[in-house]
């Protein structure tokens, strides 16, 4: 069975291209989170999903059928809003059995699935209430149980977590996992916070400026980031760039020398490389480690001990910076002198354009 | 001035703060010491609430209870005989009933005219922007500008109206000299004169209702009508409960727009309280019995008002 799926879909704000022909296919039962900075158009494209928002051009097809002209209730969708939306003059009952009674659903049917649904949120002991009467989280739950009991073909999430505290936003996270897990229903989570997007997708798609930047499994595009852009947008420290002078390849491996001038080999085909001399040079944090007798030196600015692991900030010979990993009981300090070892598998190239160059994965 | 209790958590503090704190709190005045000077603030507010206000409703009060003749320079205590007398007076009487239809007839319309046109305006765009400005604009008008301007409407052989019904073929009549009309075309000017307020705090109200709402609501599945139902006017509820209040209150007060169009006729058909007021104190001078016809409207209001919040407080009781 289809899930959802975007043919050339664009939109537009008077002149103003928000979105320019995009395809994605979403599969039934998936989780997709579409994941981007703010404005880069994820809220859009939920919104024309759930029929809020016109599409320009372009189709929307749902469970195969197109449904880009049809009203927002009439394409089986349901969405979670980022302020809850609950009727705030309704009871919690009400506010789930609203959607079913405009369209008919028989009482005992109500009934039936809003105990369901309670029983599963464990809101069974609001009901009564009003939404002023409930907690962000509680609110949270009913917005989702509005959600649920519509049996909808795909559930539509606009960044329902960035409103509560940090502690609840991760019990929800795992909450709506395992709803997904009982449910398996499409999903389709728009969010901006990429710990969200990591844990929750079985599919991830970065968005940046209206388009797709990569599509593909949160460890595909933790590993392999098809762009500069991905790269800096996924993980903690974000991603160190570092201008890089292209040398001589060694068996085939393009060869790089820092600006410092310390010399890297990589394991990413030169041959796969563009043309172009001056490159950047992707690395992550936890791919660059202190080691004393290093080649590639410099002094510690900033230390960041998180607890399970313990981050340098250190200053290279030309001034630039980078992030390195240490031990969580390394007794490095602020002003010491420390080598930096890279590891070579998992170092990225990028050309002046932004794409992206890995070694590859057989290895 | 006593210093209000403390409890104890609130007593016990500043023993436990570092030394610097304990000194800094000695240099500031001690609870309840030198807050006289904090009035001061509010002072401009209370003289001249005191002056314009509380002192004229009191001594308002105190002159309902004299014969207070102006003309004549007497004034003496009468106990409650002013209000017998005007209980007696069926030109009072007449008035009161006047005011009151009047009330019962533009209220409602203020509510469901004004809620129509916000709802009809609600919406951005160059047209409904010009067409809020003029509904509004109306009410910029003085009194006897608006007035002018329909009695002109309504000249008995060369206004718009004869105009119109002469060429329906009919014979041209004064709704103004008609003994049931009168007070209903004055109704109908005054809607038309301030129905700007009402609309303007209808869409003050729209504009609170959040979007995601209507977003929510169409999601399920909601159509216009169950959508104005179920979202719009419940959302609306205090408006409402304001709009009612406001219109009570001014419309109980309903004065320049009869003195200019019917002088309260025909057959004081169209007379209103406040008319009644102004004739008896300032035509006749009987200031002890102006001022208690006055209370009697004044405390009209006041029930008009309670029983208002009453049925808008049992609906809210009530599932």
């Amino acid at each position: 069975m289809h899930g959802i799926e975007l043919v050339g879909v664009t939109k537009r704000f008077g002149s103003v291209e928000v979105i320019g022909n995009l395809d994605l296919q979403i599969d039934a039962g998936e989780f997709l989170v579409i994941l981007g900075p703010s404005g880069c158009g994820k809220s859009t494209l939920l919104r024309m999903i759930a029929g809020l928002e016109p599409v320009t051009a372009g189709e929307v097809r749902l469970a195969g059928r197109d449904v880009t002209q049809l009203r927002p209730g009439a394409r089986g969708v349901a969405m979670v809003f980022q302020h809850y939306a609950l009727y705030p003059h309704m009871t919690v009952y009400d506010n789930l059995a609203f959607g079913m009674r405009n369209v008919g659903v028989a009482a005992s049917e109500i009934e039936r699935r809003i105990q369901e649904a309670a029983r599963i949120l464990e809101l069974e002991p609001y009901l009564a209430r009003k939404p002023a009467q409930l907690s962000g989280g509680q609110r949270q739950r009913v917005a989702i149980g509005r959600a649920v009991v519509k049996e909808p073909l795909a559930f539509l999430f606009d960044e329902p977590l960035s409103n509560l505290d940090a502690g609840l936003r991760a019990r929800t996270r795992v909450e709506l996992a395992r709803l997904h897990h009982r449910l398996k229903s499409t999903m389709v989570f728009v969010t901006h916070d990429q710990a969200e997007a990591m844990t929750l997708a079985t599919r991830l798609a970065v968005m940046n400026r209206g388009r797709i930047e990569q599509l593909g499994t949160p460890m595909e595009i933790y590993r392999q980031p098809a762009t500069r852009f991905v790269a800096g947008f996924i993980g903690t420290p974000a991603m160190n760039f570092l201008p890089v002078d292209r040398m001589p390849a060694v068996n085939g491996d393009a060869v790089v020398k820092l600006r410092d001038g310390t010399v890297l080999a990589t394991a990413i085909r030169d041959a796969d490389v563009g043309a172009d001399e001056a490159l950047t040079l992707g690395v992550r944090a936890e791919s660059v480690t202190l080691a004393g007798a290093a080649a590639a030196r410099g002094r510690t600015e900033v230390i960041e001990r998180l607890g399970d692991r313990t981050l340098a900030h250190v200053v290279l010979a030309d001034g630039s910076t980078l992030v390195a990993q240490a031990h969580r009981d390394s007794p490095v300090a602020v002003g010491d002198d420390v080598g930096l070892a890279f590891e070579t598998t998992p170092l990225h190239l990028f050309d002046a354009a932004g794409r992206a160059y890995h070694a590859p994965v057989s290895r | 001035m006593t210093v209000p209790a403390l409890p104890p958590t609130a007593v016990a503090a500043p023993a436990a703060r570092p030394a610097h704190a304990v000194q800094r709190l000695t240099e500031l005045p001690a609870p309840g010491e030198q807050r006289w000077a904090n009035g001061l603030f509010v002072a401009p507010f209370l003289v001249i609430y005191l002056l314009l206000l509380v002192v004229p409703l009191v001594y308002g009060w105190w002159l309902s209870l004299r014969h207070a003749d102006l003309l004549a320079g007497t004034s003496r205590f009468a106990g409650l005989d002013n209000y017998i007398e005007l209980w007696r007076d069926s030109i009072f009487l007449g008035a009161v009933r006047n005011t009151g239809v009047f009330v019962v007839m533009t209220t409602p319309v203020f509510v469901i005219l004004g809620l129509a046109l916000a709802l009809a305006l609600n919406r951005p765009g160059l047209l409904a922007a010009a067409l809020r400005a003029i509904f509004f604009g109306a009410s910029v008008l003085s009194v006897t500008v608006v007035t002018l301007v329909w009695r002109l409407v309504m000249m008995p052989d060369r206004g718009l109206f004869a105009n119109l019904w002469r060429g329906l073929g009919g014979e041209p009549v004064q709704p103004l000299s008609i003994e049931g009309l009168s007070l209903a075309v004055v109704a109908a000017v005054t809607v038309w004169w301030t129905i700007g307020l009402p609309m303007m705090l209808f869409l003050a109200g729209l504009q609170q209702i959040p979007r995601e709402l209507y977003e929510a609501a169409a999601l399920d599945s909601a159509g216009r009508w169950r959508t104005f139902v179920a979202i719009t006017l419940p959302s609306l509820k205090r408006t409402v409960a304001l709009v009612i209040v406001i219109e009570v209150v001014l419309q109980f007060q309903l004065f320049g727009q009869v003195w200019f169009l019917t002088l309260g006729g025909p057959n004081n058909s169209s007379r209103p309280i406040v008319q009644f007021v102004y004739e008896k104190g300032f035509r006749e001078w009987q200031v002890g019995y102006a001022a208690a016809s006055a209370q009697v409207l004044f405390t009209l209001m006041l029930v008009g008002i309670l029983l208002q919040m009453w049925i808008a407080r049992r609906r809210e009781v009530s599932p």
